[in-house]
């Protein structure tokens, strides 16, 4: 007997899309790899890398131009439903029906799988259990937060057990908790059930638990190999720094990052890590600071940014700087929220949350999915009227403040949420003026962002078409147009690759040095580095407020590397939900 | 005060531009109203020509003959069939190869020379009353016109008994044209400014982009002028299109004055605007809208008066339609293309318009405010 | 591998497949108010205006009554229009008074009798003037005739009481009315509902069903299954079918009850035109709905082409034959048109075959060529 096929075999795959300006993206060039049976392969890369299109392709929704796509021995472009029958395929935005209980859209994906009825029971018993999704069945889908539909979209995906799994990014917007829940599942199934699992994400922490990782960049594959291997790419180039003169991490890290000896720095439980091009530390012109540096081992992230570095665009210069600063005294209070609450019906979302944020500083607000974060920041903004308790921002409660008090807060949201159809530069001056600027003072604003963000180029685009990095940053300009002095960001970099992130973080810091109090939530832990303070939210409750040092505090860890942010949150979490199981 | 106009400013051209910047939003805007004012200009008429039908001449005399060459030479009827029994009448009429049929009496010459009344009888296909009632008035009036020259040319003018002598005003030929026209200015034009008005917050509730609006300094208030200003732009551009069509190709004279029609469109609009803004504030999402939009459409435009007049419903219904926009613009629109009506004649109508804008702006504006977020 | 499904291939599966699509559709439908709204609120709203609300006939036409010479014998013309319940009169003294009432739209026409009205009635002639507001051309020419009626009426009972049976050369017109004696306009309309019930049902609402799915991105995930694209098609048009004969079911039953509209014809074959015209209906809004995958385009454009031809364009409210050929060329292009002409056949004249084949095969093949239209629009990719 011949051994089974491989699951998936790529050859030369090629795929080009036309835009609608009638100009060709290139989505993929020369793709090639194979992936073994039994394995968990991870696709890294940046935005617009070409991982979803990768992912059509196998699924059989999208025909490659050239070049041959195997999945389990057949040829996809060519029999795409024999294909179907047997993969499971969870899109980056899985189309649950919102207006569907969880138990309708399980039972809708069982009868299209074909699912006999006398195994249904066993199967969505272990389903439920192992999402945690048991106690909602009967919840509409649209009613869930968005980790807990990710994990359905992945338990109607998983009804049938598939000869081979894709999932396309299946941890954005998923919250610490919940992510390692998935993951969980996923190795679960791939040891116990002898899955293969192909995924895409841009958590790069999570590529190392894969077997296999292909990175890609531009439509090409960068490199491929086991984590370790993409790892060993920045070994013994990693180390943790800190300033003597007690130099906040975050203005550390700014000042590294622009090292023309350092791939990469990040804050991390205190210090900086960096990356650095040489064995050796970055030294040059760093005397001053007096910084320490300290080896340590490196993780898949830095040897990913070791690679990266070597062939992505030169990085911009995230130096920020407002020709008005905020004019509030240092020190003065920018946001004050006490004893806050919020009921949908007989269902609390905020229950009694306070807190108060200061001129310039920056605060962040992390929780699991439905925490209540959400519900908060569309309060702080004026969306949604509090049931109960004050609420201020920059001296005024919003939902009653008339149009001044909001002239002076910047607002970029989770989902891109400008006109994608109109350009560049119609939207620019479109929230220029309804942010009161005019005449002179309007075109000085408007060329500023654009030289700022980079989007001098694309400015008769229409806004839809960007890719996605530029989005963000469009999305940031027109927040930065009437220099606020409160900015609210919602999950800004959801979805965003690290280069992007960092450039984001580098703007948001010296935003913050010039007096702009910046609130922002998110699910990267590491990236509540950055922030001066924050808090950590559960079922609507505060849990545990104070700077990142005060946070990590309430984390261990039995393997003596230092605690960082996410043990910390998961940590308390936990805590908080064992003891109100237990009582 | 100011930084007020400049973002309704602002949101209008944006408005604008979302609608008339891409070309297959720009065609739907408009090329149908043209289209539809000529489809229907043709179409909506209760003049008929070549009304095919069927004849029945028992008698096939002389004045039989000239009678039925009436009927043919009029222009209105044309003759199908000519039978030779009654029973073949069921046929032509019950499978629809004719509308009427004409029986003329085996003694119709005889009965006229004896100086009597002689009976032909009209037969017509009831399955639309409307064409039915409308060719036997036809035939009537062909009858009338054959039998007083009959008379005349048989010498007995001097007993024609009272005629009567009918002038119409405004209309001369009575052409349904004339009317239908001018009121589909009211008509397609509040059909789409409702859907557009109704669809633009739905729009942007499922792009995502009303939340980054409300975060700005805008008021609901701006964002409701905001929002209804270029709505009432593209209505008038629509009805001006509307406009032209009616004058330049089907060449009706246009006999009052253009302050006062846009005066009264204006009015019209923002009464329309504001039902459309009502609905967009309830409307979760684009299909609600636009299911919102037609399910009230339909009785605007069965109560309107524009297929069937409003004197002939039930009192109850007359009172209804004082709540219909649509009655007000197509009664007002054909009393100024075709009557040359001034504002004092069109008070009544211009009051109502103004105070149903009056109640449907605010309650939208108290919508707005009450359901955002 | 332990639990190893049937085969995808097999008849059963694609049942099983379809049915579960057809449940999840049915659940949306029950969901949204808007399908309840068009399904069930419109078909009671248009019932209650077609059957109460719109009607042909004229009562009480506000006319104007001016004599130049009042006497006897107009006093008694006049109260022939005053007795008729067709017209509602304003007795005015001048004529430039009545012109002026006229002009401000109190009354819709004049009637007048001249100075010489007396003394030329009694040589048995004579002209009485009509004068009519035609702005509303329609209302105008029912006005005129019912005035030459109401003149006649009168001159021929004065003849009867004054004895003066002086017989003049004449034609008595006899009209009939085959299928509707009694003129009746709600059995005239009937046709009508059932044409917008059904074409808002079969082409507005499905119109967004896959336009949606596009907008909302639940077509990615469904398509990676061993779904079939006709089980889509099939899943998308059964529901709405089920609705849109419901509706059907409401508006017979609701105009037979509250107007004993009558069916002459067989109920089965107004149920087999009725669903062949749905079909039809719904197979144009899903290829909309599968071309635009917008739901904004796909909703201008069902209206612009299926909703407003079928009340304008359909033949039931205005006569077909009577428009310039262009545009009968068109309207051959409607099926609302030949649905129009089925119904009123069946609701008034009966199983009339040579009527009713024809319209019923013109159906048909709309009917098979929108479906495939469909079904070749709905191909599993993305791009």
């Amino acid at each position: 007997m011949s051994p089974p096929p491989l699951p998936v075999v790529l050859r030369g795959l090629a795929k080009r899309f036309v835009r609608d300006t009638s100009e060709t993206v290139v989505a993929l060039d020369q793709v090639s790899f194979r992936a073994e049976q039994n394995t968990l392969t991870a696709l890294v890369g940046p935005d617009g890398a070409g991982k979803s299109t990768l992912l059509r392709i196998l699924a059989g929704l999208v025909p490659p131009d050239a070049g041959q796509a195997e999945v389990l021995g057949l040829d996809v472009a060519a029999a795409p439903q024999a294909v179907q029958n047997r993969i499971g395929y969870m899109p980056q935005k899985f189309g649950l029906y919102e207006d569907l209980s969880v138990q309708q859209n399980l039972d809708l994906y069982a009868d299209l799988h074909g699912v006999p009825p006398d195994q249904r029971r066993e199967i969505y018993h272990s389903l439920l259990t192992m999402t945690a999704l048991a106690p909602f069945t009967s919840r509409l889908a649209g009613a869930l937060s968005g980790g807990m539909k990710q994990k359905l979209g992945l338990a109607c995906t998983l009804v049938r057990s598939p000869d081979l799994l894709l999932l396309d990014e299946p941890t954005v917007g998923v919250d610490p908790l919940s992510r390692r829940e998935l993951w969980d599942i996923l190795r679960h199934l791939v040891h116990q059930q002898g899955l293969t699992v192909v995924v895409s994400t841009s958590y790069l922490d999570e590529a190392e638990f894969c077997g296999h990782t292909v990175v890609m960049h531009q439509g090409r594959v960068l490199a491929e190999g086991t984590p370790a291997e993409i790892t060993a790419r920045a070994a013994g180039r990693v180390f943790l720094a800190s300033a003597a003169n007690g130099m906040a991490a975050r203005s550390l890290q700014a000042h590294l990052f622009r090292h023309p000896e350092v791939v990469d720095a990040v804050p991390e439980a205190g210090s900086v890590r960096v990356v650095s091009t040489s064995p050796a530390p970055p030294q040059e012109g760093l005397a001053e600071l007096a910084l320490q540096f300290s080896p340590t081992e490196p993780r898949f992230e830095d040897g990913f940014m070791v690679l990266f570095r070597a062939v992505a665009r030169e990085q911009h210069s995230s130096a920020i700087v407002l020709s008005r600063p905020p004019a509030a005294p240092a020190g003065s209070i920018s946001v004050e929220v006490r004893d806050l609450v919020r009921t949908f019906g007989s269902f609390t979302a905020v229950n009694h949350v306070s807190f108060q944020v200061k001129r310039g500083e920056i605060y962040g607000l992390l929780g699991p999915n439905g925490a209540g974060k959400s519900t908060t920041f569309r309060m702080l903004c004026g969306l949604i009227p509090a049931t109960s308790g004050t609420l201020r921002v920059a001296n005024a409660d919003l939902r009653t403040a008339r149009a001044a008090a909001r002239a002076r807060l910047g607002y970029v949201a989770q989902k891109f949420s400008l006109y994608g159809d109109l350009s560049v530069d119609e939207n620019l001056d479109f929230f220029a003026t309804a942010y009161g600027l005019r005449g002179h003072r309007k075109r000085e604003r408007i060329d500023w962002a654009k030289e700022q963000f980079d989007l001098g180029a694309l400015s008769s685009l229409a806004s839809g078409s960007l890719p996605g990095g530029y989005k963000q940053r469009l999305a940031m300009a027109a927040a930065l147009l009437h220099e606020p002095d409160i900015l609210f960001l919602d999950e800004a970099t959801s979805g965003a690759d690290p280069l992007a992130r960092r450039e984001f973080w580098g703007r948001i810091t010296a935003l913050s040095e010039q007096g702009v109090t910046v609130i922002v939530t998110t699910h990267f832990m590491e990236e509540a580095e950055y922030c001066d303070r924050l808090v950590i939210l559960d079922s609507g409750r505060a849990l545990a407020e104070g700077s990142p040092a005060d946070i990590r505090r309430h984390g261990q860890r039995s393997d003596g590397r230092p605690v960082t942010m996410e043990d910390a949150f998961i940590a308390i979490v936990e805590n908080w939900r064992q003891r109100q199981e237990a009582s | 005060m100011i930084d007020a106009l400049f973002r309704i400013l602002a949101l209008i051209r944006k408005e604008l531009l979302a609608i008339l910047k891409d070309p297959r939003s720009r065609v739907s805007v408009l090329i149908p109203p043209i289209m539809q004012c000529l489809l229907f200009g043709y179409a909506a008429s209760y003049d008929l020509t070549n009304v095919p039908y069927a004849l029945l001449d028992h008698d096939r005399s002389a004045s039989s003959r000239a009678y039925v060459a009436a009927l043919d030479g009029s222009g209105a009827f044309q003759r199908v069939a000519t039978l030779d029994s009654a029973s073949a009448i069921s046929g032509q009429i019950t499978e629809r190869h004719a509308v009427l049929a004409v029986v003329i009496p085996p003694d119709f010459e005889r009965l006229l020379m004896a100086g009597t009344a002689a009976p032909v009888q009209v037969i017509a296909d009831g399955r639309n009353t409307n064409t039915a009632g409308t060719a036997q008035g036809y035939v009537s009036s062909i009858t009338e016109a054959f039998i007083s020259h009959w008379r005349s040319e048989h010498g007995q003018q001097a007993s024609a008994g009272v005629t009567v002598n009918t002038r119409a005003w405004y209309n001369p030929n009575f052409e349904t044209r004339w009317n239908m026209i001018p009121s589909l200015i009211g008509t397609i034009t509040m059909m789409m400014t409702m859907i557009l008005t109704a669809m633009s917050v739905a729009r942007e509730r499922e792009a995502g982009t009303f939340e980054q609006l409300l975060v700005t300094p805008f008021r609901p208030s701006e964002i409701m002028i905001g929002k209804a200003i270029p709505s009432m732009i593209i209505g008038t551009i629509q009805a001006t299109s509307i406009l032209l069509v009616a004058q330049l190709w089907f060449r009706i004279p246009f006999a009052g004055s253009y302050a006062v029609l846009y005066l009264s469109l204006f009015e019209f609009l923002a009464a329309s605007v504001g039902i459309g803004l009502f609905l967009s504030s309830i409307a979760r999402t684009m299909q609600q809208a636009i299911i919102g939009t037609v399910v009230i459409m339909m009785p605007f435009m069965l109560l309107s008066g524009l297929t069937t007049p409003i004197s002939n419903m039930p009192v109850a219904l007359q009172y209804l339609t004082c709540l219909n926009p649509l009655r007000y613009a197509i009664s007002m629109t054909r009393q100024i293309y075709l009557e040359n009506a001034g504002i004092s004649q069109l008070l009544p109508e211009m009051l109502a318009l103004l105070a149903i804008a009056a109640v449907t702006l605010p309650v939208a504006a108290w919508m707005f405010r009450n359901r955002l977020g | 591998m332990s639990l190893s499904p049937p085969s995808p291939h097999s008849g059963r599966a694609s049942l099983r497949r379809t049915l579960a699509l057809i449940r999840k559709e049915s659940w949306q439908i029950l969901r949204d108010p808007s399908a309840i709204t068009i399904g069930v609120i419109m078909p009671i709203i248009l019932l209650v205006l077609f059957g109460y609300g719109l009607s042909f006939d004229l009562k009480d036409l506000p006319v104007a009554i001016v004599a130049d010479a009042p006497s006897a014998d107009t006093a008694d013309a006049s109260a022939a229009f005053r007795l008729s319940p067709w017209f509602k009169v304003h007795p005015v003294a001048t004529m430039p008074e009545a012109e002026q009432l006229m002009a401000s739209g109190a009354v819709s026409a004049i009637v007048r009798f001249p100075a010489s009205f007396s003394r030329d009635l009694a040589r048995q002639q004579g002209t009485v003037q009509v004068v009519v507001n035609a702005t509303d051309s329609n209302t105008a020419r029912i006005a005129q005739s019912y005035a030459t009626s109401a003149i006649a009426l009168w001159q021929a009972r004065a003849r009867a009481e004054a004895g003066t049976s002086i017989t003049i050369p004449s034609i008595t017109l006899e009209n009939r009315l085959w299928f509707n004696d009694a003129n009746t306009s709600s059995w005239f309309l009937v046709p009508g509902l059932l044409v917008l019930v059904m074409t808002l049902i079969g082409a507005l609402l499905t119109s967004s069903v896959i336009a949606r799915e596009w907008e909302r991105g639940t077509f990615e995930a469904l398509f990676a299954t061993p779904v079939r694209p006709h089980e889509i098609l099939i899943s998308k048009t059964v529901p709405y079918f089920v609705m849109g004969m419901l509706g059907l079911a409401l508006s017979v039953i609701g105009s037979k009850l509250l107007f004993g509209v009558p069916l002459r014809g067989s109920l089965w074959l107004l149920v087999l035109i009725s669903a062949l015209y749905l079909v039809v209906s719904l197979g144009m809004g899903l290829v909309i709905s599968a071309a635009t995958r917008s739901q904004f385009l796909a909703n201008q454009i069902t209206i612009l082409i299926t909703f407003l031809p079928a009340t304008m364009l359909s033949g039931f409210i205005f006569d077909i034959r009577s428009m310039p050929w262009p545009v009968q060329a068109i309207t051959t292009l409607l099926p609302a048109r030949y649905f129009v002409s089925s119904l009123q056949t069946l609701f008034l004249a009966g199983d009339v075959w040579p009527v009713i084949l024809p319209d019923a095969a013109i159906l048909t093949v709309m009917a098979v060529v929108f479906m495939a239209l469909a079904t070749r629009s709905t191909r599993k990719r993305l791009v």
